[in-house]
């Protein structure tokens, strides 16, 4: 991302932990490391902001009802008064994506969540374990990702049924092998690194450095690969819900929204293309932020 | 230099080194380099070569010497176009290898590089592709500047490999630059930069990487190159290595010439005062308990005299090993001894140096000293206590008696720390009552190193090289410690540098009483520090006794080829 190159490495604003004493930094300050803050970034966080508000309060985005229908203005491709056209049944179609984004973001967060939770408990047992902990879960992991994400999470959808709470565990456990191995990695280079090795001389009990070395320096790349994955985990739910897995109409979560528009993609596009433009902008969006964030925590980094 | 135009005219001809008049490789007037940095508002230049010129002839050997930031190495590149991204270039005069350089395209660079100039970079490791066997690397060179036929190719690589004092050439060739070690790579390196012959040879910190013995075969390998003919720029902070190789010298110091003349005029009777001040630093025998800075010798009161105080014999062990001996099981399933049956004793208040050469055995044997490595045999005694053979909670409150500072400083603190909380981490939490007394001690620890207040509030990363290792050496004074262990602790930094931080170390030696045990490859930073000096080898102590006595009189042969090794620099009389 071209973006972050715009923030010098050495920049004052990169450190990336403030002073203990730090009760210097004015207001004026602040607000000039504000405007060095790359424009994409400041979009993206915009419209992060923008669906966190739709996921909270919708009402105050939206006057109209997700659920009222109006078979008289039925299929009404985007106009002034529908921002984003209606479906079948003259539901405003906008006011369905901001419903939508409720479930959406839930099933996003709640699934990286619960794949993040996993993957650190593996990737801490499996890095700092007995070597034959290490075995176990790297085969485990391997064998995991022998299959594919969607086809994991459609088996556990079918066994248990379709509802929010089956997508996020089925989309959390197809997503947690990859972060599972990233810890892994991270924390078996951050036990040899020379800062570990200089705690463990000055006789820091191994709590004390799990808690104040490992732990934080092994899950510090997750910050950025998280903001990417709550993006691509509605985009598995998504395509879940696309084959009648996910969440059952007339729920306007978006995945659900896309699955309902499929019937009409000859003549109504925009109940393809709209729900889909949301689902992108919130990966994109929460991609870009990832991305910005990772390179200001990491930006004192040569 | 009116003359030094007719002289360049000849060098159009192509003269044979052998001619009377010598062929003048390097004609440089008025150099000047700068990097754009930034962008829009914040753009700026940094001018980091200024107003250098330069000249070489056939057959001899220009130094440039400087610390780093001084625009040595930029200078270095620009002499084979490879000044860097985004430089400016502008010069009165730029002639390299008899052709004018200014203005040249990439293209026409390719096909003079290699040919009629060699670039030796510092780090072989780096510089070689990983993938490739270094014979490989030789032969691409001789390929791509017309040698077609194959057989006759590979002939040659060994020819030149051999020529290098690489032994077992046919074996070497096969093998990648990971299975070589450091003096392999290099020679191998230097094997594809003359694998064409050309007649001047740009080596950018040629030997820092290498074992002194190492060092002493490279030196002899580009003396002989510059007997046959060719001319040498060498590039190199270390002063020891430019007067055994040098003719003419070129002290840089932010970017510009500060002195230039024949090596015996700048070593043995320097007119500037950074020359002077690069000399006094360099740490040998000559300069034993002497400060090596001028600052050390303020702030230590003693302008001529020595410093160090004669410690009485009976001074009690602080820290004792026993016959240690430590083997890991290698690749190939064999057990490669290590540290085989080391015994020596630190006593309080006096540096013991350990000096070998990479692999001796050096850093594992600090590593048990440290108790964080066991060893499979013997013992080390902390106070006179059991301390290898503690269990590992049994050591951890012991662990404050016996600190360390290592090489590499910023690999030593943990990323996500600025330097206050670095040293809050080391100190003992329950020892302070309030935050005020807490934060005082961290600002009486950073003044004892020379560190300001302000400096607190950063990053290691945004500290400079000297800084970071000033740093290290609070967080290892803070548990306030008996013994420290310096695993290289300055031999990564820059001479003044390295001059600053030994003084530092002599002056904290003195005010608290410490003990150090004293690891370095360099002889005369341990000749410098150690009141005593073990010799390792392959894993053995093959000689221990007095400093003095073991490097004014060795008893091993091991230890009489490393002190010959030791390039000096002899001319320097400043110090005594």
């Amino acid at each position: 991302m071209s973006t972050t190159t715009f923030l010098p490495p050495t920049a004052p604003s990169t450190s990336p932990m403030p002073s203990l004493h730090d009760g210097g930094a004015s207001f004026a300050g602040r607000l000039s490391a504000l405007r060095r803050v790359p424009v994409g970034a400041l979009v993206s966080a915009a419209v992060v902001l923008f669906f966190v508000v739709a996921a909270l309060a919708p009402r105050w985005l939206t006057g109209g009802d997700p659920f009222a229908i109006d078979l008289s203005a039925a299929l009404q491709g985007p106009s002034a008064q529908h921002w984003l056209g209606t479906d079948q049944s003259g539901r405003d179609l906008y006011t369905r994506v901001v419903y939508g984004t409720r479930e959406s973001l839930l099933i996003g967060l709640g699934a990286t969540a619960l794949a993040v939770g996993i993957a650190v408990v593996l990737g801490l047992a499996s890095g700092l374990g007995a070597r034959w902990v290490d075995g176990l879960v790297t085969r485990g992991l391997e064998v995991l990702f022998a299959f594919p994400v969607l086809l994991l999470a459609m088996l556990f959808v079918t066994i248990y049924g379709p509802s929010v709470t089956t997508q996020v565990i089925a989309v959390g456990l197809g997503t947690a092998p990859g972060y599972a191995r990233m810890i892994r990695g991270q924390v078996l280079s951050v036990r040899t690194s020379g800062y570990v090795e200089a705690a463990h001389a000055l006789g820091h009990s191994r709590a004390r450095i799990l808690r104040r070395h490992l732990l934080p320096n092994a899950t510090r790349p997750l910050v950025a690969v998280v903001t990417l994955g709550v993006g691509q985990s509605i985009v598995w739910a998504s395509g879940l819900a696309f084959l009648g897995l996910g969440v059952a109409p007339p729920s306007p979560e978006w995945g659900a929204l896309l699955d309902a528009g499929r019937l009409f993609i000859t003549h109504a596009w925009w109940l393809e293309v709209m729900p889909g433009l949301a689902i992108v902008a919130l990966a994109l969006a929460s991609t870009t932020l990832g991305r910005f964030i990772q390179s200001n925590l990491e930006g004192a980094r040569p | 230099m009116t003359t030094t135009a007719i002289l360049s005219d000849d060098a159009t001809t192509a003269a044979p080194p052998a001619t009377p008049v010598p062929r003048r490789l390097l004609a440089v007037e008025h150099l000047d380099v700068s990097f754009a940095s930034g962008h829009g508002r914040s753009a700026r230049s940094n001018h980091v070569v200024k107003d250098v010129s330069l000249s070489l002839e056939a057959g001899a050997c220009l130094a440039i010497v400087g610390e780093s930031g001084s625009g040595k190495s930029v200078t270095a590149r620009t002499l084979v176009g490879l000044p860097g991204s985004g430089a400016r270039v502008t010069a009165g005069r730029l002639e390299v290898a008899g052709r004018s350089a200014l203005g040249r395209p990439e293209r026409s660079w390719r096909r003079i590089r290699g040919k009629d100039i060699g670039f030796i970079l510092q780090d072989a490791l780096v510089s070689l592709d990983p993938l490739r066997p270094v014979g490989r690397e030789i032969e691409e060179s001789l390929r791509l500047h017309g040698t077609t036929n194959a057989a006759a190719r590979r002939a040659k690589v060994l020819e030149l490999l051999a020529s290098v004092g690489v032994p077992e050439p046919e074996l070497r060739a096969r093998q990648r630059p990971d299975e070589l070690s450091g003096g392999l790579r290099q020679r191998a390196l230097i094997a594809s930069a003359i694998a064409l012959d050309p007649g001047l040879v740009i080596a950018d910190e040629p030997t820092t990487a290498l074992d002194v013995t190492v060092q002493a075969q490279v030196l002899d390998l580009l003396a002989g190159m510059k007997e046959r003919g060719t001319g040498i720029v060498l590039i190199s902070h270390d002063l020891s290595v430019v007067a055994r190789l040098a003719d003419h010298v070129a002290v840089m110091q932010g970017g510009a010439i500060v002195e230039q003349g024949p090596v015996d005029q700048i070593l043995g009777d320097p007119r500037h005062e950074y020359t002077r001040a690069l000399l006094d630093a360099v740490p040998s025998a000559h300069t034993r308990g002497v400060p090596l800075t001028s600052a050390g010798r303020e702030s230590m009161g003693a302008a001529a005299g020595r410093v160090r105080i004669d410690r009485p014999a009976g001074a009690p062990a602080v820290l004792r090993a026993e016959h240690l001996s430590k083997s890991y099981k290698g690749p190939d399933g064999r057990f490669a001894t290590v540290v085989d049956d080391v015994s020596f004793e630190l006593r309080a208040g006096e540096t013991l140096g350990i000096v070998g050469e990479s692999g001796s055995g050096k850093s594992t044997t600090a590593k048990i000293a440290l108790a964080m490595l066991d060893p499979d045999a013997g013992r080390v005694l902390l106070d006179g206590q059991p301390w290898t053979e503690l269990t590992t909670s049994q050591r951890r409150p012991r662990r404050r008696t016996v600190t360390s500072v290592y090489q590499d400083p910023l690999s030593s603190f943990d990323p996500r720390w600025n330097a206050e909380r670095i040293l809050l981490d080391a100190l003992d939490a329950g020892a302070f009552s309030t935050a005020a007394a807490q934060r005082g001690r961290i600002v009486e620890l950073a003044a004892a190193v020379g560190l300001a207040e302000e400096h607190l509030a950063k990053h290691p990363l945004q500290l400079s090289g000297g800084q970071r290792q000033r740093l290290a050496i609070a967080r290892a004074l803070a548990p306030e410690p008996e013994v420290i262990v310096l695993d290289e602790a300055v031999s990564a930094l820059d001479v003044s540098v390295q001059a600053q931080v030994l003084d530092l170390l002599t002056d904290l030696q003195q005010r608290f009483g410490l003990s150090y045990l004293f690891i370095s490859h360099d002889l005369g930073v341990i000749h410098h520090m150690s009141d005593r000096v073990l010799v390792m080898k392959d894993g053995r102590a093959v000689e221990q006794g007095d400093a003095d006595e073991v490097f004014t009189n060795p008893q091993h042969p091991y230890t009489r080829e490393l002190l010959a090794s030791v390039p000096r620099v002899e001319l320097a009389g400043s110090v005594d």
